[in-house]
């Protein structure tokens, strides 16, 4: 291509992506101690029903991306990993991706790219994370001390290290905790939110009313069948696992209200209940590009139309959604209406509360992402109808791929045609994807 | 730089001056030690004393091993003992030599070295093997009813110590080249990509050799070898009869006499050896060799399975999938029951982490046995295995949902132990491709596989089931589709004779003695405790439908108050939870009840029914029986085989116990048609 195109200001699809199909699996809740399953066996859980069921050959996959946001120690570039414990040909490179709480969504942008472009014909692309595996990790005093101890050679030397050792240094540094800070802004997650409850003026009752809601919808889904995208694991102690484990049927208000504020104590409002759970799980699909749905006779979900990242301010990282979903809406001068259905990752109660108030308030639109108006009220009966993360808990890295999933299935149930899914990221970003039925 | 080429060997000097001969037997797969082979082996050594390279390294041509043993094949031609002598000095000679050469020399290992191999490379001054899978070393004589001749006795013990070394030659086992490094057989295990460097280093620099730990050389003090060899004795007997097996004991013996004392060694182990190899248990257990061989070698179909699916996730549908998976396929195995899966699992799980021990490995396997509740799978098998619960309709309603949906060309097999196949066979739209593959239980201990045919079976599809048998790993024996196939109608009659004789008052323990005695490797009511008694009823109840077989009345009582066996606690012994699986034994007391014929009792309808199943044609000759009953029932190994065993003994004398047992016992003792040809 020799000739110099200038960039438009439309994003627009070379070639169209079709999610093909997609699997997930349980999401298990922490139960604070290392899991049963590590990421990639989470990865692997999902990836082999999947593959079971297609016409191909695991060795047909052309790419393969994952997002993960704290892979194991010995699970460098879990992409990898995944695609050739699956079977897939060893030629074929596999990537993984990291962009927070959106590792997922990224990895299947990254898919719909490379098929766009023409650089794949299918792609298996997801996310996963096992939270409970995060590492425990030495302090760097510790490190330096362990360092200097190695190469103590004699009594004396090792004398005079045992000397230098501090109670202090064994204090271990929690990965997890660290990850879900915000090292600019020196906030955690969760003061993140309670800085939007105090900005939108979102009291505790409503967060725990919009957290228990979560919960009734996920038990009603998954009384109804709805969570068929789910596949079965298996460990190696003779237990199986078929379902989300963190959904409380039996949540109310007056029992969320008794717990304790963890983020901002004692006064703050989000609490562990109106949070996203943490979590151990994993969400991957398959998408082709037209050729590859012909080729192989493929059944169509549904088709990626578009994608938005945005930045915002670290502090209020919560409301990601809207920076992102705004400019889709505009470019494809869509309304709230034009959506039918919508998944905004519940990473807080309070902060998708956030989400919606701001897309209400003509201040927030006209300051914050430059609309004229405001975007109006969205309606909350077609919004993450069948329950969240705070309901069945949020991997990180898998999170963005399983509403994307998710929302697709929910499309299909509905005879729906159009679905927005979109995440809020630590550290101050957006993420969301546009879906269409076919 | 020069190159020799002989008939069995290559021999190049390379510029540093250093002897590299490999062994590359004549049309061979695979270098097996025979007298041509060790004659040109002693010429070039003529040679090589003359040439005096700087140093000499042994190494195989072959791809897969280095030396596999003795060519066995010569074991059968040795006529008397003079004959035999004269072959193990000659071996025994050439190793003396390569030890006495007055260069380095160094053997190169890679692959199996087992048996007249190890033995050799005893013989050298250093040994590096090959750090990989492949590579197994031991001495697997005792498994022939031999022990090691070329000097593996004299030298092994006083390489690494009386305890590792007679543990190996008395277990037989073969162990991988870190094994073998750390008891200090090898001296170096190393990676393929450094073998040659390593070799070369050796001789330009010999390292200096350790010598053993003094408690390890103490073992072969003459006032230790006494205490030991008691302990070895009492060892060996828990698990080989003296009488019965007579190598492992020589092999004791002649270790406490003249350990330490490399002549008499030497000479002490080419009578005992002489002696052993004509003996009826080693040609016996020779004979077994070669009719295992012959199983192994059935089909030359090059049917080759990537993809199983198994139907039913019970501990046999379970355990077969797990070992297709630990064999290299990759496997779905579909039952109703997430729970079963999970235990597929779990089972699974448990058998890959003792078969492979390292996680990565297990991981690997693991990741090839996937739960498929919903038969995805059947749709991209090569082989499709029904293992649900026996019932007709219950089976040909899964026949007609998955016919349709395998790949054309897919074998599709039933694990039934109990229904005939053109029965089964009847619902489908092709009734010429279904085939019987019959397991036993455990899958992954038992290696006999029976290839159930029925009369209108397509041959192709006969031969696609051996080889996916053989590619599994495991011995297919072709038997026809009639009630108990081949060995559980062989063994039930056993069986069942075992229960009357309990319910006459004789106690289990006296049962099950007078059948290991006779050569069993378990007893007859400690079998039927394992299998479970539920089955054994089962089978029973099939097998009395077409045979002269009465089902007892007290395995019927003990099913119907749930003592199924060991799985249950309880069934003619008592398992309690405290001892793990293994039974109450009180030792037989001499107040015992002990009927005189009780051996003959069990046995004798064992043989009988086995002359029936000839006679009838379930199997194709009188070796496939043998083989067949000796793999599938543990029969003896060491009389050959039931058939074997009835030509070897006085036939007229059997037959006349036979005629009085049926006078005295009833009909049950009818002495087959096929008696009276024999006799």
């Amino acid at each position: 291509m020799s000739e110099k195109k200038r960039p438009g200001p439309v994003k627009k699809m070379i070639r169209p992506v079709y999610v093909v199909d997609g699997a997930r699996t349980p999401f298990l809740k922490a139960r604070g101690k290392p899991g049963m399953f590590n990421a990639a066996n989470l990865a692997m859980g999902a990836g082999r029903p999947l593959m079971a069921r297609q016409a191909f050959e695991p060795g047909d996959i052309d790419e393969v991306i994952m997002g993960c946001v704290m892979p194991g120690p010995d699970e460098a570039n879990i992409a990898r990993l995944l695609a050739l414990r699956l079977g897939c040909d060893k030629h074929t490179p596999a990537w993984t991706v990291q962009r927070n709480c959106a590792s997922g969504m990224q990895a299947l942008d990254c898919a719909t790219q490379s098929i766009a472009y023409g650089h794949a014909n299918l792609v298996l692309a997801g996310g996963v994370e096992s939270m409970s595996h995060a590492p425990v990790l030495l302090a760097e005093k510790m490190v330096a001390w362990l360092g200097g101890w190695a190469r103590a050679r004699t009594t004396g030397a090792k004398l005079q290290a045992l000397r230098q050792l501090r109670p202090a240094y064994f204090k271990p540094i929690i990965a997890l905790l660290r990850g879900l800070s915000d090292p600019l802004v020196g906030l955690s997650m969760g003061q993140t939110a309670e800085i939007l409850a105090h900005r939108f003026d979102i009291s505790r009752k409503k967060m725990d009313a919009y957290a228990v809601r979560s919960h009734q919808r996920l038990t009603a889904a998954q009384e109804a069948g709805h969570m068929d995208e789910i596949e079965t694991l298996y460990d190696t102690r003779g237990h199986f696992y078929d379902a989300d484990d963190g959904v409380r049927a039996d949540s109310s208000v007056e029992k969320l209200g008794t717990l304790k504020p963890v983020f901002d104590r004692p006064f703050g409002k989000v609490t562990a209940g109106n949070s996203a759970q943490v979590t151990d799980g994993a969400a991957l699909l398959l998408l082709a590009s037209e050729n590859a749905v012909n080729k192989w006779d493929l059944p169509v979900l549904g088709r990626i139309v578009d994608s938005e990242w945005a930045g915002l301010d670290p502090a209020q990282m919560g409301l990601g959604p809207v920076h992102a979903m705004t400019p889709i809406m505009k470019r494809h001068k869509f309304t709230l209406d034009d959506i039918d259905y919508w998944e905004i990752n519940e990473a807080f109660a309070t902060q998708v509360q956030a989400c919606l108030a701001a897309w209400n308030e003509p201040k927030y639109c006209r300051e914050e992402l430059h609309m004229r108006g405001v975007m109006g009220e969205l309606d909350e009966s077609r919004l993450n109808v069948d329950g969240g993360g705070v309901s069945l808990g949020h991997p990180v890295g898998a999170s963005g791929a399983r509403i994307v999933l998710h929302l697709l299935q929910v499309l299909e149930r509905n005879k729906a045609q159009r679905g927005m899914a979109s995440l809020c990221i630590g550290g101050g970003q957006g993420g969301a994807m546009l879906l269409e039925r076919v | 730089m020069t190159q020799k080429n002989y008939k069995h060997f290559q021999l190049e000097t390379d510029a540093d001056n250093i002897a590299w001969l490999s062994i590359d037997k004549a049309n061979a797969n695979a270098n097996t030690l025979n007298r041509e082979l060790v004659d040109e082996l002693d010429s070039i050594l003529d040679e090589l004393e003359t040439e005096r390279p700087r140093g000499l390294v042994i190494l195989s041509a072959k791809t897969g091993s280095f030396i596999v043993g003795a060519d066995i094949n010569e074991f059968t031609t040795i006529k008397n003992t003079e004959q035999a002598r004269e072959l193990i000095r000659r071996g025994q000679s050439v190793i003396n030599r390569i030890e006495g050469l007055r260069f380095t020399t160094v053997a190169l290992i890679h692959g199996h070295c087992l048996g007249g191999g190890l033995e050799l490379v005893l013989g050298c001054d250093y040994r590096i093997a090959e750090d990989g899978v492949k590579t197994r070393l031991g001495l697997p004589e005792v498994r022939l009813g031999i022990h090691p001749g070329f000097g593996g006795a004299a030298r092994l013990p006083q390489l690494i110590g009386a305890p590792a070394a007679m543990d190996l030659m008395l277990s037989g086992r073969a162990i991988s080249a870190r094994a073998a490094k750390r008891l200090g057989i090898i001296d170096f295990a190393v990676p393929d990509r450094q073998l040659k460097d390593a070799a070369r280093s050796v001789v330009q620099k010999p390292p200096h050799k350790k010598p053993l730990p003094f408690w390890k050389s103490a073992t072969n003090h003459g006032l230790v070898r006494p205490l030991l060899a008691k302990i070895l004795r009492k060892k060996v007997a828990a698990k080989a009869p003296k009488n019965h097996y007579p190598a492992p004991y020589a092999l004791i013996d002649l270790w406490a006499r003249h350990g330490g004392n490399k002549q008499a060694m030497l000479q002490g182990e080419e009578l005992s050896v002489a002696k052993l190899v004509l003996g009826d248990t080693a040609q016996n257990l020779i004979r077994v060799f070669f009719l295992q061989e012959k199983l192994k070698s059935l089909t030359k179909n090059p049917f080759k399975a990537k993809r199983v699916h198994i139907i039913g996730g019970g501990v046999m549908g379970g355990d077969i999938a797990a070992w297709c998976a630990l064999r290299g396929m990759q496997v779905t195995v579909q039952d109703r029951q997430e729970a079963t899966l999970a235990k597929v699992i779990q089972r699974a799980a448990k058998l890959y982490k003792k078969k492979l021990k390292k996680p990565r490995l297990v991981e690997e396997v693991l990741d090839r046995l996937t739960p498929d509740k919903d038969g995805l799978g059947i749709a991209q098998a090569d082989v499709v295995i029904e293992a649900i619960f026996e019932n007709i309709e219950a089976k040909q309603n899964l026949y007609r949902e998955v016919e349709p949906q395998m790949k054309p060309g897919a074998l599709l097999a039933t694990n039934t132990s109990s229904i005939p196949l053109d029965v089964l066979s009847d619902c489908l739209s092709d009734p010429a491709r279904l085939v019987g593959i019959h397991f036993f239980n455990p899958v992954a201990m038992m290696q006999l596989v029976e290839i159930v045919s029925a009369k209108n079976t397509d041959p192709e599809v006969i031969a696609k089931a051996t080889a996916f048998t053989r590619q599994i790993d495991r011995l297919p024996l072709p038997v026809t589709s009639t009630p108990g196939f081949l060995v559980n109608r062989v063994l039930m009659p056993y069986l069942l004779e075992a229960v009357v004789l309990e319910s006459e008052g004789v106690s289990p323990q006296v049962i099950d003695k007078a059948a290991l005695d006779f050569g069993m490797p378990m007893g007859p009511i400690a079998l039927a405790d394992t299998v479970g008694l539920d089955i054994c009823l089962a089978v029973a109840e099939t097998l009395s439908q077409s045979m002269n077989v009465d089902v007892p009345d007290r395995l019927r009582n003990l099913v119907e108050n749930g003592k199924l066996g060991k799985k249950s606690g309880q069934g003619f012994y008592r398992y309690p939870a405290k001892k793990k699986g293994k039974p109450e034994i009180e030792k037989p007391g001499k107040g015992d009840y002990f009927p005189p014929d009780i051996q003959d009792r069990l046995m004798l309808r064992m043989l009988n029914e086995a002359q029936a199943c000839l006679r009838e044609g379930v199997v194709s000759d009188k070796d496939m029986l043998d083989v067949g009953i000796i793999f599938g029932t543990g029969f003896a190994p060491f009389l050959g085989g039931p058939l074997h065993y009835i030509e070897s003994q006085n036939t007229e004398a059997l037959l006349e116990k036979m005629r009085h047992m049926h006078e005295s016992h009833g009909e049950r003792f009818t002495p087959d048609a096929s008696w009276t040809s024999v006799a």
